[in-house]
């Protein structure tokens, strides 16, 4: 299970950065959104992997490491802001510059 | 007294003329002279102590001890002589300033300037601590710059300053290396350890790299040569800047550095060489071409820096004697050299110019300042009585005592003599030239007025004290020169009798260069057209090239480094990230960290693969735009399987709801931005980009192994344990965050704020729909509010709601909280917007977003605030259990008040984002504010 998760992990990641170098901004942020997921498990993953064992106490027997999910829990809300956050910036650049290109002033796809 | 205060009164004193913009320079002076005359108050009154021989004063504040710096000031001998001068000469400058300055309105710049000036100078000369001395030492640099670019019109006067500036604020900068390196090998950076430790420090591996740093400060800011070519460039500053920091104070700060510093680093063979041969060529350059210049301001600064090169060369030889010599010379040039550069100051003022071809027979216009400067330019030609005199048969007498090495001694005699020759030559020209030499030639102004009586007061006292010391050397001496070589020594000698020095040998070396010089004069007319045919080499023009070849060589750096291109900066981030890390995780030999693996179900093998396809589909599909956010939504909702598979319900439900959000937004967005993105990567730049983000992949993936497969240590012990007895709740994840760990979520929801306020200030002024092409409308439903989902929204609202409510109730004990319950409530109330559109939704609903957050933000932050009113630390909860009829057994914390606010911040946010960039799309743009 552990293999497969980090493989899982390595998949979101390399998708993510790859998406991330391309030259449009809506690209970018369907890049930054798959990496977050992959910090964001990442992070969780810092707790093991436990199954059946929520941080509830008095429910199981053991339970999961409780501080990885609350720092994740926020860091997934934050996330989300900061989405949305560049989400609009890549409007106004789009209306401000008229086009969509990351720099925002070469047509051209790619640059040195 | 304290000694920070003779620091302190000028520094402060500053801030008045600055209050005091556009008034008349008498005033200005007036009041500038308050505090520096309290400061040469305060500084007299140490004399007697120190005339008398009394120890170093020291006093100290601690400032940050862990650093070794501590505001410490020490008044010594050495100290108390410099400042003495920087004071007195300040004061009288002050006076100065006052009548040339007089009808100009903007003088307020320059007192306050000056009294800056005075207080960094005092600064450098009082400090004990070698790093704090340093901070006053590039003050001095920096006013430096500031006043010769006082004319900050004058193209000249800025180029100057900046010339000035490189050079001794590079100088600065090497000094700063140097004094580390030698407080470092001192242990300590207190100058009393530093002097003790001069045999550790000789025999220090880095002495001679400590050596060479700390002298090329003071060489740079003492202009010697080569680095002497920002002084004559820096005549552009109006006279009293020139007398007083481009002659009598500043330009000094590098000797006296070498003074200070002479018993901890002096003595050695390098040391000899570096600071004899500089000051030998600095005497002969300046000399030399003090003698040829045109320019009154130019020959003295010249001059100037042919003086500081003999003082140089004094110190260099390092005798007991010739460090008193050095000392006795560098009060004596202030007090000659100031006078001279007052009297180009009127005389340029009078006659329009500063060219000695034009200006000659002033004698006819300004007799009594021809009386002053007569005396001056005897004391700088070292004529006999005058102070000049002594000071230059000291250094021929000290000239002759050189014994090693071979050379020098032979070498150097000869070298200073036909300096001195020369120095006698350009002190007649200036005299001779200026006031004498037949009649004035096409004067700008006409005809030239003599400065009133009153204005050459400041002149006089200077050319008393001159002739004072000339009459009384003796006195001069064991009362003030004395006291400071004893303190540069670190020794206690008895005074050397001055006037009986020397002998036979000096006197005639300096009869020979009087008279060498007085002929050199005499036929300067045929000298000076030989010198005209000589090959012109002006230093400023390498010093420019050498600039414009800097900046250009940084400036193409920097472009290639920074080219405006996103996708250049990230590749290099990437690629740095890879590069690093790898070589960090290089030295990993087992990946696997011996924790037995957990068994893999088919289930979550099958949930597995679905995500990485989804990823992956992401990536191949990203040219659509529509269906690649499709399969963005599918991997998010497997990340939430994700967790709930691993056992953290509350991240499941949170990263649920906000995968809906973060959808429907980028759709809001894709609505707007074009829906292909355009295939036009070469291969080649695919192919790289693939091979980084497959490196971090592969490295993400090994690293995230072998932290899995790891045996854990963790605190969350602490959390479970007290979990319930400490916070009063059983969903540990929830007492994490509102109560253990409550700080770190006030502060993300703040966060969260015033990311939903950003969103909201850029949606403001945005208009989307005027300049939306209209690409192929059939990706979009025909009818925008279709019937079936409104009526089903309607109906799911209050559930959604309710069940928000019991999210958020029972948040504290089990799965939920006001995190999860405003997300709930968000696509609740996202969803009336989708279905019934922005404006059926808006007439039905209460938009006081921003309130909204505020009062989230502010309900979270009383509640921590509330726990001081019972003397707890901020964000202490309490708990209790209350019994409700009806309800039966209800557990109340104070945490939950807590959690409101983070609710209340959580639903504002994410609706005053969606509502604005929902805004956005409708036909009537901006609009309204919402929110």
């Amino acid at each position: 299970m552990e293999l497969l998760y980090a493989l899982t992990l390595g998949v979101l990641t390399t998708c993510g950065v790859y998406l991330l170098l391309r030259a449009r901004t809506f690209t970018v942020i369907l890049g930054l959104t798959l990496l977050s997921h992959a910090v964001n498990l990442y992070l969780f993953a810092s707790g093991r992997l436990v199954a059946g064992a929520p941080a509830i106490v008095g429910l199981a027997e053991r339970a999961a490491d409780p501080l990885p999910q609350a720092l994740v829990l926020t860091a997934i809300v934050i996330g989300f802001a900061m989405t949305a956050f560049v989400v609009v910036l890549a409007l106004k650049a789009a209306v401000e510059l008229r086009n969509d290109h990351v720099d925002g002033e070469n047509p051209d796809e790619d640059r040195a | 007294m304290p000694l920070a205060l003779i620091i302190l009164l000028p520094l402060t004193g500053a801030c008045l003329p600055a209050l005091m913009r556009g008034q008349s320079s008498r005033l200005l002076a007036a009041v500038a002279a308050i505090p520096a005359t309290l400061t040469l108050l305060i500084l007299l009154s140490w004399l007697p102590h120190m005339a008398a021989g009394g120890e170093a004063v020291v006093q100290r504040l601690a400032w940050l001890p862990s650093l070794g710096l501590d505001i410490a000031f020490r008044l010594d001998g050495l100290g108390l002589l410099f400042a003495l001068l920087i004071t007195a000469i300040g004061c009288l400058i002050l006076l100065y300033a006052r009548y040339y300055f007089e009808g100009s309105a903007t003088s307020a710049r320059f007192f306050t300037l000056i009294l800056l000036f005075m207080a960094a100078m005092l600064g450098i000369v009082l400090s004990e601590n070698l790093l704090f001395m340093l901070v006053f030492w590039e003050l001095t640099s920096l006013v430096s710059f500031l006043l010769i670019g006082y004319h900050t019109h004058d193209h000249a006067a800025r180029l100057g300053a900046r010339m000035s500036l490189v050079i001794t604020g590079g100088g600065g900068l090497a000094l700063l290396a140097g004094v580390v390196l030698l407080g470092e090998a001192a242990g300590s950076y207190e100058l009393s350890a530093v002097l003790a430790a001069g045999e550790r420090l000789r025999d220090h591996e880095h002495y001679a790299l400590m050596l060479n740093l700390i002298l090329l400060g003071a060489f740079t800011k003492s202009a010697q040569f080569p680095f002497h070519l920002w002084l004559p460039h820096a005549m552009t500053a109006p006279t009293p800047v020139s007398a007083y920091l481009h002659s009598a104070t500043m330009v000094k700060a590098g000797l006296f550095l070498v003074a200070r510093l002479h018993p901890a680093l002096g003595d050695t063979a390098p040391w000899f060489h570096l600071v004899t041969l500089t000051g030998m060529l600095t005497l002969m350059v300046g000399a030399f071409v003090a003698m040829f210049m045109h320019d009154m301001k130019g020959l003295l600064a010249y001059s100037t820096v042919s003086h500081l090169g003999l003082v140089m060369l004094l110190l260099g030889l390092g005798t007991p004697m010739a460090v008193a010599a050095a000392l006795f010379h560098l009060v004596c040039h202030a007090l000659f050299k100031a006078p001279l550069f007052m009297m180009a100051g009127y005389v340029d003022r009078a006659t329009g110019t500063r060219d000695m071809r034009r200006i000659n027979g002033m004698w006819r216009f300004m007799p009594a300042l021809m009386g002053l400067s007569a005396v001056s330019a005897a004391a700088m030609a070292g004529l006999p009585l005058m102070s000049g005199y002594l000071s230059k048969k000291m250094l021929f007498a000290e000239s002759l005592q050189v014994t090693a090495p071979d050379w020098a001694v032979v070498v150097i005699p000869l070298w200073v003599t036909l300096a001195a020759l020369f120095s006698v030559a350009y002190s007649i020209r200036i005299f001779h030239n200026v006031f004498f030499n037949g009649r004035p030639i096409d004067l700008p102004v006409w005809p030239p007025t003599s400065p009133r009586a009153a204005a050459l007061s400041p002149i006089a006292l200077l050319t008393l004290a001159t002739l004072l010391v000339g009459l009384a050397p003796q006195a001069f001496y064991a009362g003030l020169v004395h006291p400071a070589f004893a303190a540069a020594r670190q020794a206690m000698v008895t005074p050397y009798d001055i006037a009986a020095l020397g002998g036979r040998v000096p006197m005639l070396m300096s009869l020979f260069a009087l008279a060498g010089g007085v002929l050199f004069y005499h036929w300067r007319d045929p000298l000076f057209r030989l010198h005209a045919r000589l090959p012109q080499v002006d230093a400023k023009e390498i010093f420019d090239w050498l600039m414009r070849r800097t900046i250009a060589l940084s400036q193409r750096r920097v472009f290639q480094l920074e080219n405006g291109s996103l996708q250049r900066y990230l590749t290099f981030i990437m690629a740095t990230v890879v590069v690093l890390v790898g070589l960090a995780l290089g030295g990993v030999t087992h990946w696997h960290g011996g924790a037995a693996l957990s068994p893999l179900d088919p289930l979550t093998l099958l949930a597995a693969v679905l995500l990485c396809l989804s990823a992956i589909g992401v990536v191949v599909f990203h040219h659509h735009r529509l269906p690649a956010l499709l399969l963005l939504g599918v991997s998010g909702l497997f990340v939430t399987v994700t967790f709930a598979r691993f056992s953290a319900p509350d991240l499941a439900l949170t990263q649920l709801m906000v995968e809906v959000m973060a959808v429907v937004i980028m759709m809001l967005a894709l609505s707007f931005l074009p829906q292909t993105s355009p295939r036009g990567s070469t291969r080649l730049r695919m192919g790289r980009d693939l091979a980084i983000a497959g490196l971090m992949g592969v490295g993400v993936a090994a690293f995230s192994f072998a932290i899995l497969t790891r045996p854990q240590q963790t605190i969350a012990d602490f959390f479970l344990a007290n979990s319930v007895p400490g916070g009063g709740g059983s969903n540990v994840v929830n007492v994490i965050l509102v109560d253990f760990r409550g700080f770190d979520t006030l502060g993300e929801i703040t966060v969260l704020g015033i990311a939903a306020l950003a969103v909201f200030a850029f949606t403001r002024d945005l208009h989307l729909k005027e300049r939306v092409v209209e690409t192929n409308p059939a990706h979009w439903v025909a009818e925008p509010y279709p019937i079936m989902l409104r009526t089903v929204a309607r109906l799911v609202l209050p559930i959604a709601l309710l069940v928000s409510a019991y999210i958020f109730l029972r948040g504290h004990n089990l799965p939920g909280g006001g995190f999860i319950a405003g997300l709930i409530t968000a696509v609740a109330l996202t969803l009336q917007y989708m279905a019934g559109g922005l404006v059926w939704a808006q007439a039905r609903m209460l938009t006081a977003f921003r309130p909204l957050i505020g009062a989230g933000v502010l309900i979270a932050t009383a509640t921590g605030l509330g726990s001081w009113l019972f003397g707890f630390p901020f964000l202490t909860s309490a708990h209790g259990h209350l019994h409700l009829p009806l309800v039966g057994e209800v557990e109340l914390a104070t945490a939950m008040l807590f959690d409101l606010g983070v609710y209340a911040t959580v639903v504002g946010a994410t609706l005053l984002i969606l509502a604005n960039l929902g805004k956005l799309m409708t036909v009537a743009g901006p609009g309204e504010e919402i929110g």
